[in-house]
């Protein structure tokens, strides 16, 4: 029996019906459970749309949503702005990778959310802790992607340069830095979704204002409904952000190597690396 | 030679080794001059340290010992007068550059103006008859039109000397003999001097005018070398290329390295 190679355009389209459907299903089994439980502990889909719109209405999700992005946005491009050039930097240069790299070996496994303490302390409750525990996080995805990226460049490239008359400045801004291009947005990527999971334990430990806040202080006046809509916001604000940071590169930075959006699968999988 | 020839490879008592042990050298007493203009092979088994010394030839790897001169001046490290073309095209071009930047590179780096750069590439676009792809992104080409990149850029540099490492090795037959062609063709065209390594002793007796024909290694060394005197180009079917051929192979049987080397 033949067997036909289906068209992308309807690979797509089953991709959305699925999608669609996985999340029906998800509204189904949810008001199923609820119709079990008590609204304070497991609120329904409708409830939870009635809490979004008492926070909408008042300006809160809106307000809390904006104060969360920009303290991740911050935090994020300043730790992609030294990350970078230090990953090159010890990609390049061996002595500075073999310096570099014990240290960033130990603080690797400290949770980056143990941080909060001390920059609480440091620098106080105020925004400054925060973006700079969004900025720490960030430094070391970054870093340690950019850095695999310049060593991943094959010999033959600085040799072919080299031949060619490239002077070292040259061939790190002409070879180089194309080449780690796809590392670094990887970098970059992960890093993005690290700052959703750092941003909300900051705000949990110490804030007046954000999702994360939100999500916490909500369990004092027992409103289970807005601890849902604040996840689901921010689950929202997370996928939102990683499309509109996939589909600008996969368009600015085609020619570097920067594919369209991976399966859910593979990014899940670096993730929890 | 009683007159120094302007970019003339002068090789005396060459040897390279790893871990400075003299009974570990991977090649050793090499003795080779090579005139300029000369389409030199370099032919041998698997892992004779034929490419260690292109490389050193090229100034990608330093040598152990022994006299590297070119044109009376001693070598020390790679030169633009030079230029090695890759095995593996696809580690040697650059995937973010379409064809036509890859190939002004080398100017590029030179600060060569845009003008200019553009009627040196589209000369040896034409060369090596890819035109009609200029736009085009390696991962878009074949092995054999990612190779006449390689030789494209490489040319576009005008060194005088071109170092080839198993060029066509990863090509598919058919491609190999049209590149190979092309190769003579060019050759004749820029009268630029090139080494060749290969393992394969057609493909030697097809391109070159002389024939370096090195030991099986560790510490190998030239054993012989043809000088092949047939016109060009050549034809593979021919007495003559068989005659040739039947004495280079027999450098190959009865020490085993037969298996290594590709026969006809």
């Amino acid at each position: 029996m033949r067997k036909f190679v289906k068209k992308q355009s309807r690979v797509n389209l089953e991709a959305v019906k699925f999608g669609l459907l996985s999340w029906f299903l998800v509204l189904i089994i949810w008001q199923i459970i609820s119709l079990f439980s008590k609204p304070e502990f497991f609120p329904g889909p409708w409830q939870t749309l009635q809490g979004a719109i008492e926070l909408i209405r008042d300006g809160t999700l809106q307000q809390y949503t904006l104060i969360s992005y920009g303290r991740i946005l911050t935090g994020w491009t300043l730790g992609s702005l030294i990350g970078i050039p230090i990953g090159l930097l010890m990609g390049k240069v061996r002595r500075v990778r073999l310096l570099l790299e014990p240290f960033v070996n130990f603080f690797r496994f400290i949770p980056a959310l143990v941080f909060v303490t001390l920059f609480i302390l440091w620098l106080g409750i105020g925004e400054q802790s925060k973006i700079a525990l969004i900025t720490y996080t960030t430094l070391f995805v970054v870093t340690l992607n950019t850095m695999a990226g310049v060593l991943a460049i094959d010999e033959n490239k600085f040799r072919a340069s080299r031949s060619m008359g490239a002077t070292e400045g040259q061939i790190i801004w002409h070879v180089i830095i194309p080449a780690t291009v796809p590392y670094i947005f990887n970098g970059i990527r992960l890093a993005m979704g690290n700052s959703f999971m750092a941003i909300v334990g900051a705000e949990m430990l110490a804030a007046k204002e954000g999702i994360g806040y939100l999500i916490w202080t909500s369990r004092l006046y027992l409103k289970t409904d807005w601890i849902f809509v604040g996840l689901i916001t921010l689950g929202l604000m997370g996928f939102f952000m990683d499309k509109v940071l996939t589909n600008a590169g996969s368009l600015l930075l085609k020619k570097y190597g920067v594919k369209k959006a991976d399966s859910t699968q593979r990014s899940m999988l670096q993730q929890a690396q | 030679m009683s007159k120094v020839q302007k970019n003339s490879i002068v090789i005396k008592d060459l040897f390279k080794s790893y871990d400075g042990k003299a009974n570990e050298n991977v090649i050793q007493e090499i003795n080779l001059e090579i005139p300029r203009g000369e389409f030199f092979i370099l032919l041998g088994p698997s892992g004779c340290g034929k490419s260690t010394l292109l490389n050193i030839i090229a100034g990608f790897i330093s040598k152990s010992g022994g006299d590297f001169f070119i044109q009376n001046k001693e070598v020390r490290g790679p030169g633009k007068e030079r230029a090695m073309v890759f095995q593996q095209p696809d580690a040697a071009l650059f995937p973010w550059l379409n064809v036509r930047e890859n190939v002004e590179f080398g100017l590029k780096m030179q600060k060569v103006s845009k003008v200019e750069r553009n009627s040196i590439s589209d000369k040896y676009l034409r060369l090596v008859g890819l035109s009609d792809h200029e736009k085009k992104l390696p991962e878009e080409l074949s092995g054999g039109m990612k190779q006449r990149v390689q030789l494209a850029r490489v040319l576009a540099n005008d060194p005088e000397i071109l170092l080839m490492d198993e060029p066509f090795g990863a090509l598919d037959a058919q491609t190999r003999r049209t590149i190979q062609q092309e190769l003579i063709r060019i050759w004749t065209h820029t009268k630029k001097t090139i080494i060749f390594v290969t393992h394969d002793i057609q493909e030697a007796i097809l391109l070159g005018q002389r024939i370096g024909i090195m030991s099986k290694g560790p510490g190998s060394f030239i054993e012989a070398i043809y000088d092949i005197t047939l016109p060009y180009p050549r034809d593979i079917t021919a007495p003559s290329f068989n005659d040739i051929y039947r004495k280079v192979q027999s450098h190959f049987e009865g020490n085993g390295m037969a298996e290594n080397v590709v026969n006809f």
